[in-house]
């Protein structure tokens, strides 16, 4: 029974690695973090107890030791240039490229190459800015959750999550939606 | 009540999917939003964003 268990937890690695993997953005922080969770996982497998669904468990699990490293790394601190995100507006503070019409944006989520081209979009984004909003969006953590584990204040994490979406909105704009409605 | 930017709009829109906005806040947003088409796809596009980066993960690809 207990050997049944492991094999449904190894089977989820893949997921958990990528999970891991978008989030710290290093495939070698991601094996760490996944090994500690899943480490972690085996040694309490009796407070699963079929209680909930494994993904969401380990998931659960995998997202504290990715705190752990994000913590550690935000010692480190980079300051992030506002440069490509600025540019979407002029002088006045209004539209220099007026942002289009998406087309039919759900049926994308069907499609794998626009998760390609969401990735790519992501890799874009300016280091800090990136953490800041995937812990938001991909975590689902709350506000004053990232500021704590970034150091940073309510009102800095609120530009930073502004900045990310402004820029990842333009870049899918220019490398997705715009192709897909030619 | 002064108007807001664009720049002003879109930056209320981001935090609305943040924090609970102020009622002022939210009464010029809605106000910028009935005339300014730019803000409002912006308005669409961002919760759409989120919705994306959910299912970012069961992707592999």
């Amino acid at each position: 029974m207990a050997e049944d268990f492991k094999t449904q937890v190894e089977k989820l690695r893949p997921y958990l690695l990528r999970y891991a993997q978008l989030q710290l953005r290093s495939a070698e922080a991601a094996e760490d973090a996944v090994q500690e969770a899943l480490v972690a996982a085996l040694a309490g497998a009796s407070g699963f107890a079929g209680r909930s669904n494994l993904r969401t468990w380990l998931t659960g699990i995998l997202k504290h030791k990715i705190i752990d490293l994000i913590r550690k790394a935000s010692r480190e601190q980079t300051v992030d240039s506002d440069e490509a995100w600025e540019a979407a507006f002029d002088g006045n503070d209004h539209w220099r490229a007026f942002p289009a019409e998406w087309d039919d944006p759900d049926r994308s989520l069907e499609q794998k190459q626009f998760f390609a081209a969401l990735e790519m979009c992501l890799e874009g984004l300016p280091a800090k800015t990136a953490r800041a909003f995937l812990m938001r969006e991909h975590m689902g953590l709350e506000t004053d959750e990232i500021c704590k584990e970034l150091g940073i204040t309510s009102t800095h994490c609120w530009v930073l999550l502004y900045r990310a979406r402004m820029a990842l909105r333009r870049c899918l704009e220019i490398n997705w939606f715009g192709k897909s409605a030619s | 009540m002064k108007l807001l930017t664009c720049k002003e709009a879109t930056s209320l829109v981001s935090q609305g999917l943040d924090r609970r906005l102020g009622v002022l806040e939210r009464v010029s947003l809605r106000l910028h939003l009935l005339v300014c088409d730019g803000c409002s796809r912006v308005a669409r596009q961002l919760p759409f964003l989120r919705k994306a980066l959910r299912q970012l993960a069961d992707h592999d690809h």
